[in-house]
Order: C-alpha cells, then structure tokens, then sequence
C-alpha cells in the first residue's frame, strides 16, 4: 500500500467537516451541532466538526446566500484543500426557501459555490444531515478516482 | 393602537431624550414607517417598570433628523438601521455606517422604501 | 504601547453563527471593539409587502429558529389584539407550555455553547443530551423538532392528549433531575467559576441605560421580565422573575440556569391547570391600525410593531429582537477584558444574530 492509499483511506474513513451559517434562522446550526452531541454522535463515523476551512474535507453551509456573505462563503471554499465536497443543507441553502424574494438574499448555496449534496427539510433533522455527510463521501470518493 | 402615542416635532427630540434618560427610562427603540407621500414616521419607544410610552416623529425623507445616540447609546444601531433601510440620515450618530450596516456595498439603497418594491420571479 | 487591531469573525470557531468584531487591543486587553453585521441579513421584515397576514406566520418564525414558536406567538398576539380576537383559555395555556419548552431547550443549549467557549466540553455534551428530551416532545407534539409552527391567528393548531401530558410530565421530571446533577458543576466549579466571576461585567447602570434585556439585565439586577406583562397566560400562573446582582458572565449563567428550572415548574403547573375547551377561534377581518406587542423571549424581550391598513398585507412589521437590544451592551462590557476571554463575554449576552438581522 502506496502512502497515496493511506492517505486516501483516512480521508474517506474520517472526513473533517467545518460548519458556515450563511444567513440561515439557526434552525439548521443547532441541528448540525446536535449532530455532535451523544444523541447523534456523528464521531463515532469518524466525522470530526473543525474550526479551520484549512483543515476540512466537507463544507456544510446552512441558509441563504446573502450580498455581503457571499464573499465569506467563497473565501472558505477557496480555502479548502481538494478533493472537497459541499453539502447545502435545509431549504433556504437549497433555494432560498421562505426568504427567496427578501431582497437582500441572492439565493441558495449553489449560486456561489458548487454543491454536491442537497439535504432538504425546514430545518433538516439531523438523521438527514448525517445521511448528507456520507453521500459526500462516495462524491470525494469520486473525486479521488476510486469509486 | 393600545397605547397612546404623543407627536413631538424635531427641535423638541433632543430636550425629550434628556428627559427621559434623566428619568430612567428604557430607550426599547425606533421605529420607522413610510407613510407614501415622502414622509417617514420615526416613533421612540421608552420603558420603564415595563409600562411603554412613545412618542411619533414624522420627517421628511431628505431631511437630516437628529440623532439621540449622544444620549442614548443604544439608539445607534437603529439609526444606523434606518439609515440602511429608508435612506434617513441623521445628524450626530456616535458611529456612523454610512448607510452599509446591513448592506453590501454593491446593493441599493434604502431597500424598505415603498417605490423600490420589486417581486422576483 | 502599539495598539493592534484584531478582526473576531465573521467565521470564528465558537461562534455558531456570523458575526464580525474589531477588536482594538493593548498587548492583550481589548480597548474597543467596534461590530460589522449584515451577514445573516435578509430583509424579511419587507416580505409583509408580498406574503399575506397569514402567510406571515410562516415568515417570523423563521427569524430565528430558535425561539420560532415565541415569534410567532407575539405575532399572533398583536393581529388577534387587533382584530379583536377572544383567544380561548386553553389555547393561551398551550401556549405557555410550547413557549416554555422553547426557552429550557434554549437556555440548555446556551449552556453547553457557553460551556464550550472556555473549553469545557463534557458540560456542552451534557447540556444538549438533556435537551434532546425536549426536542423528543417537540417533535412528538407538534411533528418537528425545532420549528413546531403551532401558531395560528385566533389559537393554536395542536391539541395535547392526556397521553402527551402525562409523557410530558415524566419526560419533564427527568430533565429536572438531570439539571439538578449538573448544578454543582454548572454553578460551583472551579473552572466556570474562574473563567466567568468578574469578567463582562455590566453595572446596574449601564445596563438600564444601554437598554439591555431579559436574562442580561436581570443579571445586573433589574427584577425585570416581559412575562410579568401578563399575556397568555403567565398572568394565572405564580412565577417570579430571576434575578442576581453581579452582572457579570457568571451572574448570567447563573440567572439562566435558574430559569431553567424556572420553566420547568411553569409547563408543570400550565399542564396541571389546563382549562377543557376550544383550541382556536375564526378570526374575521383584516388588520387595520397599529399595535406594538411585547414578549419574552429565551434571550429578552421581543417587540413587534404593526401597522395594518385593512387590506391583506401589512403596511409595516418591526421586530426589536433581544439580540438587537444587547449589542450596545455587549460593546460596553468587552473594554477591559482580556482576549481569551472575547468568546465568553460574546457568547454570555446569548447572541443571536438571525434574530439581531432579520
């Protein structure tokens, strides 16, 4: 086994997940922290939630995207080192949701950023959102070239 | 409307600010409303012992309306609000936005105001 | 001594949600700091022009999702005033319960992230396991977990079985106890006790006439609380308001764990005197006039202003959220303080910042 491969192993075994609320009612942000929490517990799969964008595999971004976030959001993609998946989570990351004709709101994630796993709900439960994390699995998975 | 709004005119704010701080009353805050005829309505709310009384402004919207953030520290994020959202400028804010509290720099201004109202499709 | 500026934000490990800080330091004390916001704003407070009255429940609710069913209560609340609405017994007293489900969930969930800010992990852990018990009768109650969308104009729109009371009961006297086991660390630890007592601290003073509210001003020992207004129906129920007096990050700790507690009691005694009869009413009409209604949210006092003029859409809706109330506050507290202890003072006001933008 090549160190390639034991890189590629722990990348798909443990992704490292950094948060961004984009403009959301914090409906979502506490599912996704309740995701961390004994109930859900998500580490037990390994998915660590992290601080540094430097650091992560997996962006998960709740809420709209707004005129003055839209840069912040962009930034952290950028940040991120490849292969990185993007996961919108709840219906205003999907489309704007409720708040789609508020005029400050440019709309969902993917007006921005490239997103490879929609996880619907207002807000989506945490079932959903683990759901969400390991679909962006088998999406970083193709990205390396191993599906 | 279930309390009784007194109207005050804009040379009378500034004495009505330092009356009710030198009363101990709360500043709750403004409040404003375009009536659609090129006036805004500034309403002051003030607490205290969680009894409201209020107090109704109207200005023109080119008019520079006093600010009570010299007084009433707390009155500077929705001055500085309004100013964001009807385009109100006020005279002596204790930290100025310049009408970017909210907004991006890219994004019109005063967005609350009635012509601008679009619907997106 | 060179003063550095620091940005704090807008993406910042203990901060769930944006918010920017400059920060003006001297070696490692904060002189001033100044706030950028608009990065959770919307503008919904505009869509009352394009969603109809009723539409708009939907809409306030989703100011912030934490305290969803308090937004919509108050706003449900002013049109029913307006309207002349006779709001039955046992809606205001459903009410009461779901309002106060909302603010022991909420209040636990701001202990485990206040908790995290100083690094405690185990106490946020602990915190939101206790919470998910509340979540669990949200969701069995009303068919979500966080937004429960039980308001309507004229009621509510969920009734609670005697099955669901009792459940509530036992689940209720479970979370009691496990608060209570936490209590000694929450209240008496060694490591809450150094990284909070004597930091934040906003006087009596201060804290009237920077206009904070809820839980940050009663901490600096004002006896003051929008639910002693009386509406729905704290009025018939006994409570007193929480207080302490050192208005420091510790002092607020303190005041929310207490109300915990608090509305623990509070669903108890609205569920063993909830009145038999009709959920909602039909409300006819439309809205016209203006109203101003207070309540009390998990992290203060809420304030709606609305100005109908008889047609569908509202004329104008304001929402003086809490959070919005607490930042000139905040600013007052941070000069003096020392930078590693930034996200504690931040987190103590409990922003909420979807709440503070709209």
């Amino acid at each position: 086994m090549s160190l390639t491969d034991w890189i590629n192993k722990g990348r798909l075994k443990s992704p490292w997940v950094v948060h961004f609320d984009c403009g959301s009612c914090n409906g979502c942000d506490i599912e996704v922290l309740a995701c961390l929490t004994p109930l859900y517990d998500v580490e037990r799969f390994g998915i660590l939630n992290i601080g540094n964008p430097k650091h992560a595999d997996v962006l998960v971004v709740t809420g709209t995207v707004n005129h003055r976030n839209k840069t912040v959001l962009k930034n952290i993609y950028d940040q991120m080192p490849g292969p990185k998946a993007v996961i919108a989570v709840g219906a205003c990351g999907l489309s704007g949701g409720v708040f789609r004709e508020a005029y400050n709101v440019v709309g969902g994630v993917d007006k921005v950023i490239p997103v490879d796993v929609y996880v619907p709900g207002c807000p989506a439960k945490p079932e959903s959102i683990i759901d969400g994390v390991v679909k962006a699995l088998d999406v970083v998975k193709t990205k390396l070239g191993l599906a | 409307m279930n309390d009784v709004i007194t109207r005050i005119t804009m040379d009378e704010l500034p004495g009505l600010a330092q009356k009710m701080f030198g009363e101990g009353q709360r500043l709750a805050t403004l409040t404003a409303v375009d009536l659609g005829d090129g006036t805004l309505d500034l309403l002051y709310h003030f607490d205290k012992d969680l009894v409201l009384s209020h107090y109704r402004l109207t200005v023109p919207k080119d008019a520079v309306a006093p600010s009570i953030s010299g007084v009433y520290f707390a009155a500077l994020l929705v001055e500085n609000e309004i100013k964001d959202q009807f385009g109100l400028n006020f005279s002596g804010l204790a930290l100025d936005f310049g009408g970017h509290l909210y907004l991006a720099d890219e994004v019109q201004n005063a967005p609350f105001c009635k012509l601008s109202l679009t619907k997106k499709a | 001594m060179a003063r550095t500026i620091l940005p704090f934000g807008p993406q910042h490990p203990v901060l769930p949600e944006p918010i920017h800080l400059t920060l003006e330091l001297e070696d490692e004390i904060v002189v001033s700091a100044v706030p950028a916001l608009g990065y959770v704003h919307r503008g919904l407070e505009k869509l009352c022009e394009v969603r109809d009255f009723h539409q708009m429940i939907q809409i306030v609710e989703r100011v912030c999702g934490i305290c969803s069913k308090i937004h919509a209560m108050c706003y449900c609340q002013s049109l029913e005033e307006m309207m002349g609405a006779d709001v039955p017994r046992r809606a205001k007293y459903l009410r009461v319960v779901w309002s106060e489900l909302h603010r022991i969930h909420s209040h636990l969930l701001w202990i485990g992230l206040f908790a995290d800010a100083f690094g405690f992990e185990s106490l946020f852990m602990q915190c939101w396991r206790i919470r998910e018990r509340i979540m669990d009768i949200n969701e069995a109650t009303t068919g979500n977990r966080v937004v429960v969308s039980v308001n309507v104009i004229g009621g509510v729109r969920r009734d609670l079985s005697r099955e669901h009371q009792t459940w509530i009961g036992e689940q209720l006297k479970l979370v009691e106890k496990e608060v209570l086991a936490l209590k000694s660390t929450i209240v008496s630890d060694y490591t809450v006790k150094s990284r909070t007592q004597g930091v934040g601290v906003l006087t009596k003073d201060q804290a009237h006439q920077l206009g904070a509210v809820g839980p940050v001003l009663r901490a600096s020992g004002w006896a003051q609380d929008a639910r002693m207004l009386g509406y729905a129906a704290f009025d018939e129920l006994d409570f007193e308001p929480v207080v302490e007096v050192d208005g420091d990050c510790y002092a607020r700790l303190a005041v929310r764990f207490r109300e915990v507690l608090q509305s623990v009691d509070l669903v108890r005694q609205a569920l063993t005197r909830l009145p038999e009869g009709e959920i909602s009413v039909p409300v006819k009409g439309k809205p016209n006039g203006e109203i101003i209604t207070r309540v009390e949210q998990p992290r203060g006092e809420l304030m709606y202003y609305i100005k109908g003029d008889d047609t569908k859409f509202l004329d104008r809706l304001r929402i003086r959220t809490p959070t919005f109330a607490n930042i000139p506050p905040l600013l007052a507290m941070l000069p003096g303080v020392e930078l590693a202890d930034v996200p504690v003072v931040v987190l103590s006001i409990d922003p909420c910042i979807s709440c503070t933008e709209r």
